[in-house]
């Protein structure tokens, strides 16, 4: 008789086979800009902390900031804010019950990535 | 919980190439997740040819073919063959679809088959649905009524009736469920867009005379907050229907019956 437990039954694979949409992708997405953002708030935080504490200390953070890594750390976080920004609209658009179907949560999809996009050229040029 | 590499015991490995048909000139390749209870051993992916001019259009045809003229220990749910019964749910290049009203046109490429995505497999490409069907059952998927039945039936005008198109088509397929990475790590508490779409579907069934108890029901924080709008599951129905949009009728109905 075949062996009919269910204790030694294997998963089916999931994420390593699942061909991900765009949709999915841009949710992901949303959810890591949202917990890097929540990050580089704590650095502004430490940034005004270190303010407040003195001008040596305050020395201290703004060359860490102005360094090449803290470039890189602003700039991913300002791009990370505009994409939040421009998917967030779609999630506030949903929450009205609208915009479901299948092309247009395609094309708002498009259209938040490249308003993003966009916007972090203009902000790169009016910075 | 989220838990992105698989199990131990569900790790794949490589499975058997079994031999290309002889004398054909369009052949195909077949890549077919394989898992048995009879041996202790681990999940393969095996790869079958076939002779696509001797096969017919849909990817369930392709798996009859192998199950009938290579491999006959293959094992796989089928029934209608006509996207009407639910049963051959599994995922087809890398999407969870029907197999009977998916066409091998459609793929590029070889063609990848897998069970439904995070589900115990009971062997190959069976998933064992008891769980999600027992949520479906928790949304008490029948007609709740108090006042006494009528002489003859429940009417509902055509307005109210067309409330229940692109929800009363779901034939339970598990497609939707499978393709939802918050129903993966959270499938224990988490009712997952099918069940959900069939909770909306009572829910505004003008007939129905338990709207409050089954929203009170939902009042929870998995059971129905779980969906963070991912709408893989939009994405995937093989029937065309909209679960997110259905889930996301139900939060708004959440908000509105306390304002």
């Amino acid at each position: 008789m075949a062996n009919v437990s269910q204790d030694n039954r294997p998963l089916s694979p999931h994420v390593s086979i699942y061909r991900w949409p765009l949709n999915a992708i841009m949710s992901i997405m949303h959810r890591a800009t949202g917990v890097a953002m929540s990050v580089a708030a704590i650095l502004i935080v430490w940034y005004f902390l270190a303010l407040a504490t003195g001008p040596a200390y305050f020395e201290t953070a703004s060359a860490v900031l102005t360094s090449w890594f803290g470039d890189l750390v602003l700039f991913l976080s300002m791009a990370a804010l505009w994409f939040h920004y421009m998917n967030g609209i779609r999630h506030l658009v949903w929450d009205t019950g609208s915009s479901f179907g299948q092309k247009r949560v395609f094309r708002t999809g498009v259209a938040a990535l490249g308003a993003a996009g966009l916007m972090v050229i203009v902000t790169l040029i009016v910075g | 919980m989220v838990q992105l590499t698989l199990p131990k015991n569900s790790k794949i490995r490589t499975g058997k190439t079994w031999p290309k048909p002889k004398g054909a000139t369009n052949v195909r390749k077949f890549m077919v997740y394989r898992w048995s209870p009879d041996d202790d051993e681990n999940p393969r992916v095996d790869t079958y040819f076939l002779d696509m001019d001797k096969c017919g259009p849909m990817v369930l045809d392709a798996l009859i073919k192998i199950k009938n003229e290579i491999d006959p220990t293959l094992t796989f749910r089928r029934s209608c063959r006509e996207g009407i019964c639910g049963s051959c749910a599994m995922n087809i290049d890398g999407q969870n679809t029907l197999a009977c009203i998916f066409g091998m046109d459609e793929i590029k490429g070889d063609v990848k088959i897998y069970p439904l995505p995070h589900m115990p497999v009971v062997k190959d490409l069976i998933p064992d649905l008891t769980h999600f069907y027992a949520q479906h059952a928790s949304i008490m998927p029948w007609l709740e009524t108090k006042t006494n039945a009528p002489a003859k039936e429940w009417k509902q005008s055509i307005e109210d009736r067309k409330k229940l198109d692109g929800l009363y088509e779901c034939v339970m397929c598990a497609s939707c469920s499978a393709s939802c990475p918050s129903y993966w790590w959270n499938s224990d508490r988490y009712l997952g867009p099918a069940a959900l779409l069939h909770a909306y579907r009572w829910v505004i069934d003008s007939r129905d005379e338990a709207t409050g108890e089954r929203l009170d029901d939902l009042e929870d924080p998995f059971k129905l907050y779980r969906c963070h709008t991912i709408m893989n599951c939009a994405q995937t129905c093989p029937k065309g229907l909209n679960p997110a949009k259905a889930i996301a009728e139900l939060k708004k109905m959440m908000v509105q019956r306390t304002i």
